[in-house]
């Protein structure tokens, strides 16, 4: 079976933060079409690596490739510019504003003629492709004019999950999309990544629970102590194994055998 | 609630209330309509030292245009803290860079529009260049105070309550060293062209106002549609309710932080402007305070220490508080004083409301 080749791919990322060594040799690859999850235990570096990914942190030392091109991201800018997306783990949403406006932060539609060069905003087509996006992606909400603080925390992670599929055309990164939600709200963002990957999308998703990782992923990349220990098919491994590798425990047992 | 036609949409559940005491109860209640509540505070004094003062005299017209001018000028120093806090920052400079560019454009003119011996004697040949001058400096001034703090806010990351604490204590000592200097000699303002004045001051009245008035709500005008309609303003809202959040949402949160700075330095050395041509000199000492003012009528109006939340229409307002009270002190023959100690304990109260909104929105 032939492989698609890798939309983004990272060899040896390293990065440190002051004496901390968060990744000390990371490899990864994520592929069009395709869930790539990141597991691994707390401190194993993977929101450090997705950083890197999404331009909001810096490599010290290896390569990030996008389209097997060598490339460096100074921005968030940067990496949005090759259609990758981001929804961080503390979500990177302003409560105050609403909802629409959390949508177009960064990237605002302004008025047509002179009012737009003078940096009006057109908040009505804002609100408008707003509307359409939440009703595309199927989130229920009264109104896209509700400031964010006033929304449940499933609500408030469906729209940062939105707002990464509305503008990640290429690459959709998702950090513990799932960690805060009930279980109607889990199995609503797992569907939403389902129809993002579905649509030919690479969708990167970090998750400590290891079922939900097994239901989506196609591929798992396994992080301890800030290196890949392992790239795996979801369908050539286990939970188990997995978990195994995670905690550490099956490198042992490799290193007791040989 | 959520539309019938989506197939299980993740149900609609508003943050549910803290619980609370009934006193936060009632002021939430109370401050619904923030605004409004505010203007009713501010009516209801204006009355009460309207009823209390002798003759009325409140209420007079000579009293009434000081309160206006006044307010006028604290509204300029407001306008600009106002973006400032928006952002979750705070300005204490406000007063003193108003004090150095008011006495830096005076020093300017005096350079520029004679010799010292006619300038000192009053004849100022060349007043129409050397005003024009005057007020560049003076602005300049200003919007290189908003600058500094800007920079050392941004870059070096020091927090903005220290570094404007700071630059409040460089201008203080800066405003005196040009006034020590001058051509007037020691301690002392040089003179400023009649037509200054004339123009910018006292001998200009519009429908019975000073220009500032006219300019101030110029500002309050043009400010308000800035915050509510611009991308500017959208982004000032954003970057004091989560900072990082828009610098990874792709905003460019240090330049839009130091530009805010820089605005309100500017409006600083505005007001700096306006207090020259109506006194025709600068009191060194006396906008020691004006820091206090500004930010009473910003947090008075209902803008959010905490950043994210505040609108210029609550400023105007706010802006008349501190300024009513000093007047009213004085008619009844209270020290102006007190004044001080009123709008310092206003503060605490704002503030302290404010803390109560915090927890009905977090
Ligand atoms: N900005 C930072 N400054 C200092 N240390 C950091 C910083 N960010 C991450 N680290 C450190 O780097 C290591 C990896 O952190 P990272 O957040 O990438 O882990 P993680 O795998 O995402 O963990 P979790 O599952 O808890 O989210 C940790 O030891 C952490 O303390
Ligand atoms: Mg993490």
């Amino acid at each position: 079976m032939a492989e698609v080749s890798p939309i983004l791919e990272a060899r040896g990322i390293t990065r440190s933060f002051g004496r901390v060594t968060a990744l000390r040799g990371a490899d990864f690859a994520a592929r069009p079409g395709e869930v790539s999850a990141i597991v691994g235990d707390n401190g194993a570096g993977k929101s450090t690596l997705i950083k890197i990914f999404s331009g909001a942190l810096q490599p010290d030392g290896g390569t990030l490739l996008i389209d097997g091109k060598p490339t460096l991201f100074n921005s968030p800018q940067d990496a949005r510019r090759h259609g990758i997306e981001t929804v961080y783990q503390d979500l990177a949403l302003a409560s105050a504003l609403d909802v629409s406006a959390n949508l177009f932060l960064g990237r605002e539609v302004r008025s047509s003629g002179l009012a737009g060069k003078l940096g009006f905003l057109n908040d009505r087509a804002m609100r408008k492709q707003a509307q359409q996006e939440m009703a595309d992606l199927q989130i229920g909400l009264s109104s896209v004019r509700q400031p964010v603080f006033t929304l449940s925390g499933g609500q408030r992670q469906a729209i940062a999950v939105a707002r990464a599929t509305a503008w990640g055309k290429r690459v959709v990164i998702m950090d513990e999309p799932t960690a805060a939600l009930g279980v109607r709200e889990t199995q609503m963002v797992l569907r939403l990544i389902k129809r993002v990957r579905d649509a030919g999308t690479a969708v990167v998703i970090i998750s400590h629970s290891m079922p939900e990782v097994f239901e989506v992923a196609d591929r798992i990349t396994i992080l301890r102590l800030g290196r890949t220990v392992r790239q795996m098919r979801r369908d050539e491994t286990t939970m188990t194994e997995v978990v195994a590798f995670m905690t550490g425990a099956a490198v042992e047992k490799l290193a007791e055998i040989e | 609630m959520s539309a019938p036609t989506q197939p299980e949409p993740v149900e609609l559940r508003p943050a549910a209330p803290p619980s609370s005491s009934p006193l936060q109860r009632w002021l939430r209640a109370g401050l619904g309509a923030n605004n409004l509540y505010i203007l009713l505070v501010l009516i209801a004094l204006m009355a009460f030292f309207s009823l209390i003062s002798p003759n009325h005299a409140f209420f007079g017209t000579s009293n009434f245009l000081n309160i206006v001018w006044d307010s006028a000028e604290t509204l300029l120093l407001a306008i600009g803290e106002t973006f400032v806090i928006i952002t979750a920052g705070i300005d204490l400079s406000v007063g003193t860079v108003l004090m150095v560019s008011g006495v830096s454009a005076a020093w300017v003119m005096a350079q520029t529009a004679g010799t010292p011996a006619q300038v000192t004697s009053g004849h100022f040949p060349h007043a129409g260049q050397a005003i024009i001058l005057g007020i560049i400096a003076g602005l300049g001034v200003g919007l290189l105070a908003g600058a500094i703090n800007g920079i050392l806010i941004t870059r070096l990351r020091l927090p903005a309550f220290i570094v404007t604490l700071g630059v409040f204590s460089v201008a203080n000592g800066l405003g005196d060293l040009i006034s020590s200097s001058g051509a007037a000699g020691q301690n002392a303002i040089p003179p400023v062209p009649d037509r200054f004045a004339n123009s910018f001051g006292s001998g200009n009245l519009i429908l019975g106002l000073p220009t500032l008035v006219f300019v101030s709500a110029l500002a309050a005008i043009i400010a308000h549609i800035v915050l509510t309609r611009t991308i500017f303003g959208r982004r000032t809202f954003a970057v004091g309710s989560n900072l990082e959040g828009s610098r990874l949402s792709g905003v460019p949160v240090n330049m839009h932080v130091f530009l805010v700075y820089v605005l309100c330095g500017f409006m600083s050395g505005l007001a700096g402007i306006f207090d020259l041509a109506r006194y025709q000199t600068v009191d060194i000492a006396g906008h020691s305070l004006d820091n206090l003012n500004a930010i009473a009528a910003v947090v008075i109006g209902g803008t959010s220490l905490f950043g994210g939340t505040g609108s210029i229409v609550g400023t105007v307002i706010g802006a008349f508080i501190p300024t009513v009270l000093r007047y009213g002190f004085t008619i009844q023959g209270v020290s102006s004083f007190w004044q001080d100690v009123v709008v310092g304990l206003i503060i605490i109260v704002a503030v302290f409301i404010d803390q109560v909104r915090r927890q009905r929105t977090t």
